[in-house]
């Protein structure tokens, strides 16, 4: 099990942040996120993008941000578990707090900050009978583990970066590949679009253009995907997986079930620390609600150094933190 | 002026609400200030599909960009009149349009 004083879950840029909030009052972080990589929705969604309200930059990328940040917060060591997400998190005899992810992973820790932005995201899944039933039996939204299809049979679907990108990658690894696509060209890099033509033309892969996968097929696992295109046709395909890979969409998962008090999605606090109605259990960013809250990226960075002054007294057995600038005491790491 | 939009909610039923078409708005913004459930993940840059939502009629004949044709592109269900609502900047001509909130546009 891991131990730590402040188990901050998100990994996003204000998550990050609090990193560095509790490492100047000298508190151990662990930080948990479903991504496979810090950076949440800058880095997920838009890590090119410039953003123009960031103190003391007149623009910064979306990813240069999180680069940036993930360096502030190198002197304090934080550790991370990425790729889980948190399913439970138990109060403990001793008011301390048992975090546990998807993945069986535990985290003990004496408080624990929710910064969980838009909540968690998952992969948005196409509307098919049976689909969840052959989900880790041939059926896999994420390519987590390439090694899993070599010498394999895979149906990938999509039009976008990640569906062009891994057919590439698995048309050389897998025994039968076929890229499904419901447009009758590809969006995405043209760069991706013209290496996957050319491997379609080389006999690499099966493309199918103006199509969708309609059926899935097997007893208990997946053994065929059935394939319709615009003009209603239909084809059968011999498969061993299907990956759908249709981007990523926020939902509030988990955290709807651990009795916080909710309002619309959002987790209540209050402002005074951003503490929750659970003791111990703050959240800060874009996943709390209270009167007149924006949702900025300054606004998460602000909620998490008030978090952090609140949060000391729990994890020092009700110290107060006195406020040192760090202009004056530098980065003391640890 | 304002203009009226017809929202179907997820019971089938509409509601219609008023919005300015004077103060650079788009569909995707009055539909947050609406309190309807749009997550506008990435705040109005066609980058997520959270604001997703399909036209109703056929009146609104405003082409989508490219960003937002490539956004549309990557999701597992479309129809030839999904839109992306933050592309959508409200105009007098949008008046009684009716639209439905598509399944990535709902945090519920």
């Amino acid at each position: 099990m891991i131990h730590t004083d402040l188990c901050i879950i998100g990994a996003g840029p204000v998550g990050l942040f609090a990193v560095f909030e509790a490492g100047l009052l000298k508190m151990r972080c662990h930080v948990m996120d479903v991504l496979p990589q810090i950076g949440g929705q800058l880095s997920e969604i838009y890590p090119k993008k410039p953003i123009y309200d960031i103190p003391g930059y007149p623009v910064v990328l979306a990813q240069e941000l999180v680069d940036n940040l993930a360096k502030q917060i190198e002197p304090f060591n934080p550790s991370f578990t990425l790729g889980e997400r948190v399913e439970k998190i138990e109060r403990q005899e001793d008011e301390s707090f048992i975090l546990e992810t998807n993945e069986g992973t535990q985290c003990h820790a004496k408080a624990v900050v929710i910064a969980g932005g838009l909540g968690c995201f998952e992969p948005r899944k196409p509307a098919l009978d049976r689909l969840e039933s052959f989900e880790g039996k041939g059926v896999d939204y994420m390519v987590r583990n390439p090694e899993k299809y070599i010498n394999r049979k895979v149906v990938i679907a999509g039009g976008g970066d990640s569906a062009l990108d891994w057919t590439i990658y698995l048309a050389e690894h897998v025994e039968e590949l076929t890229l499904v696509h419901r447009g009758s060209s590809f969006r995405g890099a043209p760069d991706s679009a013209e290496k996957v033509l050319k491997l379609a033309e080389e006999g690499k892969l099966k493309l199918m253009l103006n199509s969708q996968v309609s059926e899935l097929k097997g007893e208990q696992l997946l053994n065929e995907c059935t394939i319709t295109n615009k003009a209603g046709e239909t084809e059968t395909v011999s498969t061993d997986f299907f990956i759908p890979l249709f981007g990523l969409s926020p939902k509030l998962g988990p955290i709807a079930n651990w009795n916080l008090n909710l309002d619309k999605n959002a987790i209540e606090v209050n402002v005074e620390d951003y503490s929750t109605n659970v003791p111990g259990v703050y959240a800060i960013g874009d996943i709390n609600q209270y009167p007149g809250k924006l949702k900025l990226i300054l606004s998460g960075f602000h909620e998490a150094a008030l978090m952090a002054q609140s949060a000391y007294r729990v994890v020092s057995g009700g110290k107060k933190a006195s406020l040192k600038y760090t202009t004056v005491n530098g980065i003391q790491t640890f | 002026m304002d203009i009226k939009i017809h929202v179907e909610e997820a019971d089938g039923q509409f509601n219609t609400i008023e919005a300015p078409t004077d103060m650079g708005l788009s569909l995707m913004e009055i539909l947050k200030a609406s309190e309807y459930p749009v997550a506008a993940t990435c705040g109005g840059m066609a980058l997520c599909a959270s604001c997703h939502v399909e036209i109703l009629d056929n009146t609104y004949d405003e082409e989508a960009n490219d960003a937002e044709m490539d956004m549309l592109d990557t999701l597992p269900v479309v129809s030839d009149s999904s839109r992306l609502a933050c592309q959508m900047p409200l105009t007098d001509d949008m008046d009684g349009i009716r639209v439905r909130l598509m399944a990535e546009a709902s945090m519920e």
